[in-house]
């Protein structure tokens, strides 16, 4: 089996499909992960916020029906499978960008599984602004707003660099997934030549610059979580 | 002139409610130093809050220059806020900010624009004595440092007021000291009245003027600082004045007279006091209970001396004490 997998004829076409295919997968799963990591902070940031503000003992008590609701559809949201997910949202696919197939329709599951996912990773972020920080705010006379994008954003920017960085990890895997339903990137290299048509070279590929992206991403985001952080300046 | 009327605070806990101030009635004059102290959970922090209404009061009032602020609507609240300022035991500064952008905070939330703002923090950083600080962050200043910050920061509004929960607690004794001659300083040049809420007699004893002693809930004392000083007549005042075995300290002896002698740092640590004063004056003197500390080269704290003799030598000795420069004596007498 492993001659059939090298043999030249496998090599040469693999040599082909690489230089023809992955320029384009490439882009294509690097703007899909982005747009759909850059809109899911987009919704997800603000539901956070309102997730550690909105409680009782929060900057800006939130009624305790709205909490629930939100936690509720948070919860829902993250339970459902993402491959199972991409099926149920081809309505709103197709009313958002005009068809549910294809690698700009596969940014609207995407962003729709990962906004709860990054609304939890905020929450926890911004669990661990110490609270005396906000009641000295507070005794200054801030405004729960103030203390929202003065304090407890500000405070916790390295810590959020570092989850988003985990979101946009996560969020680049289940773009691969997308391939399954004509997503383009990576992942609908990986599956097309290599599940459907058993080149599993172009498929070893293909998952090899997955996890190099995968790498990448993660020591960006570790640099600039540490870069950011202000508590590690030395003395 | 702040007022505290019929202050109650109760808190609803999972084992019930917990009264945390009972009935706390305090008046606090503009340009005083006043301290607030109590062991802990005797209620100095949560009766702290209430002078802000960052905790509301279940009863009473707090009035300040005759207004009361409880009820104030929150917008209205927000402004008194930045009249009565406040730092804390763990400085709380904002750690992703630069010292300068810190010292800018209140007056950002004040709405003051961007230059007036680090004009008045440059010269508040002079104030505190870190001009070189500006862009530094907080995580490279030592306690001591991130405390004067602190304290520029609170400065930042002008405010009439500035409370201080426990300011120095987490910093070393000479660090301490230089905390507390720069909240003396800022009283005197600049007219801002303190309180300070504390549970070392020692600061109290080093800066307040007036004082009242906290204990579980209860304003227990209230007076001079130099009168507490000299007799504590509650429990938890003689408590603090000697916090080991203040009861056996003050039990009478017979034919004994007790003389209270308090340093207000004075430069007197070098000499043997009362050594001295038994060559000079020939006056023995048993030392009952001590507290003292010596910060740079002067005395703080206070001793209580048991002297043995008529009316005669016990006034020789206080006489004897007495000049010796920010040294209070007193006679203890029982029924003080």
């Amino acid at each position: 089996m492993l001659d059939k997998l090298l043999s030249p004829e496998t090599i040469e076409e693999t040599l082909r499909i690489v230089q023809n295919e992955f320029p384009l997968a490439i882009w294509e799963t690097l703007y899909v992960t982005v747009i759909a990591t850059a809109l899911a902070i987009v919704i997800g940031l603000p539901l956070g916020v309102l997730l550690v503000a909105g409680e009782k003992n929060g900057v800006l008590p939130l009624p305790r029906p709205v909490m629930q609701v939100l936690n509720v559809v948070i919860n829902l949201l993250r339970s459902v499978p993402f491959l199972i997910l991409m099926i149920m949202v081809f309505p709103l696919a197709r009313l958002i960008v005009g068809t549910a197939v294809g690698t700009v329709a596969s940014i609207v599951p995407l962003v729709i599984a990962a906004f709860p996912f990054v609304a939890r990773l905020v929450e926890s972020s911004l669990r661990e602004v110490n609270p005396n920080i906000i009641e000295m705010a507070q005794s200054m006379g801030a405004s729960p707003f103030q203390i929202i994008m003065k304090v407890m954003i500000p405070e916790s920017v390295p810590s959020l660099l570092s989850n988003f960085t985990i979101a946009i990890t996560t969020i680049l895997g289940y773009s691969a997934m997308s391939g399954i339903i004509g997503g383009g990137g990576l992942g609908k290299i990986a599956i097309n030549y290599g599940y459907y048509r058993y080149m599993y070279l172009v498929m070893l590929l293909a998952v090899i610059l997955l996890i190099v992206l995968v790498q990448i991403f993660q020591s960006v985001g570790t640099r600039l979580s540490v870069k950011s952080d202000k508590r590690l300046k030395g003395k | 002139m702040i007022e505290i009327r019929n202050l109650s605070k109760e808190f609803q806990t999972a084992d019930g409610t917990v009264e945390a101030l009972k009935n706390v009635n305090l008046t606090i004059q503009d340009g005083d130093i006043y301290g607030i102290i109590g062991m802990s959970g005797a209620g100095k922090s949560t009766l702290v809050r209430c002078i802000n209404m960052l905790e509301r009061p279940t009863e009473g009032q707090v009035l300040i220059d005759g207004q009361d602020i409880g009820a104030l609507s929150t917008s209205e609240l927000r402004k008194v806020r930045r009249e009565i300022t406040m730092i804390f035991q763990g400085f709380n500064l904002l750690m992703q900010r630069t010292c300068l952008k810190n010292i800018c905070f209140p007056l950002e939330l004040a709405g003051v624009n961007k230059a007036d703002a680090k004009k008045r923090a440059m010269e508040l950083l002079e104030v505190v004595g870190l001009p070189d600080k500006a862009n530094a962050y907080p995580a490279q200043l030592s306690g001591g440092q991130q405390q004067r910050i602190a304290i520029a920061r609170a400065l930042a509004t002008d405010p009439k007021v500035l409370l201080c929960d426990e300011a120095t607690s987490a910093l070393d004794p000479k660090t301490t000291h230089s905390i507390l001659e720069l909240i003396r300083d800022i009283n005197h040049r600049l007219g801002i009245s303190v309180i300070m809420i504390t549970h070392q007699m020692s600061v109290v004893e080093e800066i307040c003027s007036r004082v009242a002693i906290l204990d579980e809930g209860h304003v227990v004392e209230e007076g001079l600082v130099s009168e507490i000083f000299s007799s504590p007549k509650s429990k938890a005042a003689k408590r603090l004045v000697f916090p080991e075995g203040a009861e056996e300290i003050l039990l009478e002896t017979k034919g004994e007279r007790r003389i209270r002698v308090v340093f207000s740092g004075a430069v007197a640590s070098r000499e043997p006091l009362i050594a001295k004063m038994a060559m000079e004056e020939h006056i023995a003197a048993s030392i009952l209970g001590a507290s003292t500390r010596s910060i740079g080269d002067k005395a703080y704290g206070n001793m209580l001396l048991g002297i043995n003799g008529d009316d005669d030598t016990v006034q020789r000795a206080m006489n004897y004490l007495r000049s010796i420069p920010d040294v209070l004596v007193e006679e203890v007498t029982d029924n003080a």
